[in-house]
């Protein structure tokens, strides 16, 4: 599988870790709510087709990505730096529908 | 300055090791820089670093990713967004460095006993590094001076194109004996010379 990083261009994607899922929002540090932080914990979209995904170009630039993957074909859609859409926990609260 | 201290030196063997009709495919040369400088810019003062590198280095580093410019003795380029590598055969890079990058637009880090430079050079030097890195060497997809970041297992590298047949690699000094001596057996194929 080949990965084409916004950098270092079309690499191999040994040189690639796959670090979360994206949109996940951690609840606020001070909140004691169990079900929200259960949620953000253990919950996962484990969506079967187009997948949002933090990776990190390990072995080479270092940055962290924005991937989205088809789960299914494995097929690349869209590789994007996450910086570009501020620190990703920030980026995914303004991106998921309220 | 300390001495700096190669770590080839118990591996390193000066000399042809040549095919058996005397061909030489590469030649192998620890260049030894006497600095080896990592600047990195906060975000919106990569120009503010790139005019820092101009002055105090004297290399104009065109834009665009891993971008980079290598003359005999000084040598530089982007391996990362924001992130570059400058390299001088002479000491005391690091110091100018720190005088003329002001902590609001980045980061100067001494790597000069850090890293080890190595280059390989002559008509198979393509082929060779091919072996090691899942990346493309050839010249239109590695232009005259530009850089990449890549990694060999765990052996994370810095490769900078400094001739048309000819690349600098730059590894941890503490990985470097190792990458070494994969470097020869990869160029046992091809016949070696050690400078």
């Amino acid at each position: 599988m080949i990965i084409t990083c916004p950098y270092c261009g079309p690499r191999d994607s040994s040189e690639f870790v796959y670090r979360e899922e994206g949109g996940r929002i951690r609840p606020d540090q001070a909140s004691t709510d169990q079900a929200a932080w259960n949620a953000y914990v253990y919950d996962r979209v484990n969506t079967a087709g187009e997948h949002d995904e933090i990776w990190q170009h390990s072995g080479g630039c270092r940055a962290h990505l924005r991937i989205v993957r088809n789960t299914v074909t494995h097929r690349i859609v869209s590789v994007a730096f996450a910086r570009d859409h501020g620190r990703p926990h920030e980026r995914r609260k303004a991106e998921t529908p309220a | 300055m300390v001495d700096q201290l190669s770590p080839l030196a118990p591996v390193l063997r000066p000399g042809r090791h040549a095919l058996a009709d005397h061909s030489v495919g590469v030649t192998l040369t620890e260049t030894q820089p006497g600095s080896i400088v990592q600047l990195a810019a906060w975000r919106g003062e990569e120009g503010a670093l790139i005019a820092a590198i101009r002055e105090v280095a004297g290399l104009a580093l065109p834009d665009g990713a891993g971008g980079g410019v290598s003359t005999e003795a000084k040598a530089g380029f982007g391996f990362a967004p924001g992130k570059f590598l400058v390299v001088d055969q002479d000491e005391g890079l690091a110091a100018a460095f720190a005088k003329a990058v002001a902590p609001e637009t980045g980061t100067v880090t001494d790597l000069s006993h850090g890293r080890t430079a190595i280059r390989i050079a002559g008509p198979k030097a393509e082929w060779v590094l091919a072996k090691f890195f899942a990346t493309d060497f050839s010249l239109p997809a590695f232009p005259l001076g530009s850089g990449i970041s890549t990694v060999h297992h765990d052996i994370f590298a810095q490769i900078q194109r400094s001739g048309a047949d000819e690349f600098d690699v730059y590894v941890f000094r503490s990985f470097a004996r190792s990458f070494w001596k994969s470097l020869c057996h990869a160029s046992e194929e091809v016949g070696y010379e050690v400078l």
